[in-house]
């Protein structure tokens, strides 16, 4: 079991929370000129990071904020976390 | 390469069994291959057997980072089926459930393939109609699938717990599915690709590409440099990485799923029988042991190990629906690194890069689709163009749009 450190609510055990994917996909700007490719690129391409991730996790049965976790996929470590557009901390 | 017969078991009998010949060669790699396959799992070894045996390919190799059938082929709980929601997968994994019922012939090995029955349960209402829908339509596929009431699921199941928590309602069942033996499929194809003349390179890790002009030239690999003239991925949870080298970016999420057994007990459990609702599965091995799983680990992941409340989930679940499962101890838990596409079915064939292909997105279900995937693979790659049951699962799908979602109707199964 992970133990996530919610920004908001200190560490708690994974459970409280759901995993919401990598956080870098940035919802494109200009939807209205995106073609197929760009598209699909936004909505289902991943890097699919081996080694050290960005993401975002929601702490579903806590608090329900969703916030930035650094976690090594290989070993699981989790390396920090961080509210939604602070730049660290 | 020795035939395996009731006769060979007889004469070898007489030298003590110390004189069979091994089941495939070791070789040193050659410089160049006409098709290199990168990962010697179920996948890969399928697709270079059908290559050499039946498109005339001879000159191939299987590279393997570390011993084949390792990887998810070897990790695995054996489930075989056809009864997919969508037509595409319904034509797609009939077409393997075929190859299945054969496979022991074909390969002169027994895969131990056990048509035991797929019975699904459902533990609503809600889920009952949509079982309704989802059986019929495997029924208009043209596939075997039968609805049962609960008395009639009792037939298979005698120890269940009809009136669990989330009481049992009705299933479905394919009396065709099964399981057979995830080693003996690995291995019997690894024989009878060595036999046609392919090499199998274990210990040969790749650790990069030469590439020009969107072809890839050759890979680098823990045994050197091998140069071919078409290459495939079937890697699994590490398509991505190896997708990389060759500059190419894939829809694929890597997550670890768990498998887990318990102690071996006397045959009691004659059927593969699983909850989408309460998210179990479970069948009983040829050894005894009870085996089990249930929801994978839902984050990014290439450890090949998983959490414990995903183990206590599916536990949880188990002994709600087996009560008398409940006293047996786990004896093993391990996972595999699994390939995830978006809408969670395969894709198969060719890429933007020239000369490569993949094999990928088999996520949590693709060893079933062993035999078919090496099958369609081989006749893309010989021929360079889809094998018309791999059409719909091509890589343009998340750009056109047609996606084919079996993650949403068919739930849990494997
Ligand atoms: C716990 C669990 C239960 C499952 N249950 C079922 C089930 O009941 N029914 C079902 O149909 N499916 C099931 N699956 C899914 C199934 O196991 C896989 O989809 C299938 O085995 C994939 O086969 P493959 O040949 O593509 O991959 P693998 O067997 O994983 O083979 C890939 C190979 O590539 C090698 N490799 C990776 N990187 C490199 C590199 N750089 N160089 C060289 N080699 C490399 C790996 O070592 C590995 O041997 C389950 C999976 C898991 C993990
Ligand atoms: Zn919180």
């Amino acid at each position: 079991m992970l133990r996530i450190p919610c920004p908001y609510c200190g560490i708690r055990d994974q459970d409280e929370f759901r995993f919401g994917g990598e956080s870098r996909a940035r919802r494109p700007e200009n939807p209205d000129q995106l073609s197929d490719e760009e598209w699909a690129e936004y909505l289902f391409y991943r890097d699919n990071v081996k080694g050290r991730h960005e993401e975002l996790w929601v702490h579903s049965y806590g608090c329900r904020q969703w916030f930035n976790v650094t976690r090594d996929t290989c070993t699981h470590e989790i390396v920090g976390s961080r509210r939604i557009g602070s730049v660290n901390g | 390469m020795s035939h395996y017969s009731a006769l060979s078991i007889l004469r070898n009998a007489f030298s003590g069994h110390r004189n069979w010949t091994r089941a495939w060669q070791d070789p040193e790699p050659k410089k160049h291959y006409d098709v290199v396959i990168v990962g010697a799992g179920g996948h890969g070894l399928a697709t270079a057997y059908y290559l050499a045996r039946y498109q005339g390919v001879k000159n191939v190799a299987v590279l393997e980072k570390d011993y084949l059938g390792g990887g998810n082929s070897g990790r695995n709980t054996q489930v075989c089926r056809s009864n997919y929601f969508y037509p595409q997968s319904g034509a797609f994994y009939e077409h393997s459930l075929q190859l299945f019922e054969d496979l022991g012939q074909e390969l002169n090995f027994n895969v131990m393939f056990s048509q035991r029955g797929v019975l699904s349960v459902c533990n609503s209402m809600h889920e009952l109609e949509i079982y309704r829908r989802w059986a019929n339509a495997i029924r208009m596929n043209g596939i075997d699938s039968e609805m049962l009431d609960r008395g009639e699921i009792r037939k298979y199941a005698p120890h269940i717990n009809l009136d669990c928590r989330f009481p049992i309602r009705g299933g479905f069942i394919q009396k065709r599915g099964g399981m057979s033996r995830h080693d003996a499929v690995a291995w019997g194809y690894a024989r009878q690709a060595s036999a046609a003349g392919v090499d199998i390179i274990q210990q040969c890790e790749v650790t990069g590409m030469v590439t020009s002009d969107s072809r890839i030239e050759s890979l680098q690999t823990r045994k050197g440099d091998i140069s071919g003239d078409r290459f495939a991925l079937c890697v699994a949870g590490h398509t991505s990485q190896l997708a990389d080298m060759a500059g190419l970016r894939l829809p694929i999420t890597s997550i670890a799923l768990q498998g887990m057994v318990t102690e071996p007990v006397q045959p009691i459990f004659d059927t593969v029988m699983m909850s989408a609702q309460i998210h179990t599965y479970v069948s009983q091995s040829d050894r005894g042991e009870l085996v089990t799983g249930g929801g994978a680990d839902l984050y990014n992941s290439y450890a090949q190990r998983g959490s414990l409340d995903t183990q206590q989930h599916n536990f949880a679940a188990l002994v709600e629906l087996m009560p008398i499962f409940s006293r047996l101890r786990m004896m093993r838990v391990w996972a595999g690194v699994c390939d995830m596409a978006y809408d969670v079915s395969p894709i198969v064939g060719k890429t933007p890069v020239e000369n490569l292909y993949i094999s990928t997105g088999w996520g949590t279900g693709g060893y079933k689709a062993i035999p078919a995937g090496g099958d369609c693979l081989a006749y893309t790659m010989a021929n360079d163009r889809p094998h018309e049951l791999l059409r719909p699962f091509q890589l343009d799908r998340f750009s056109s749009g047609r996606l084919i979602d079996e993650g949403a109707a068919s739930g849990v199964a494997h």
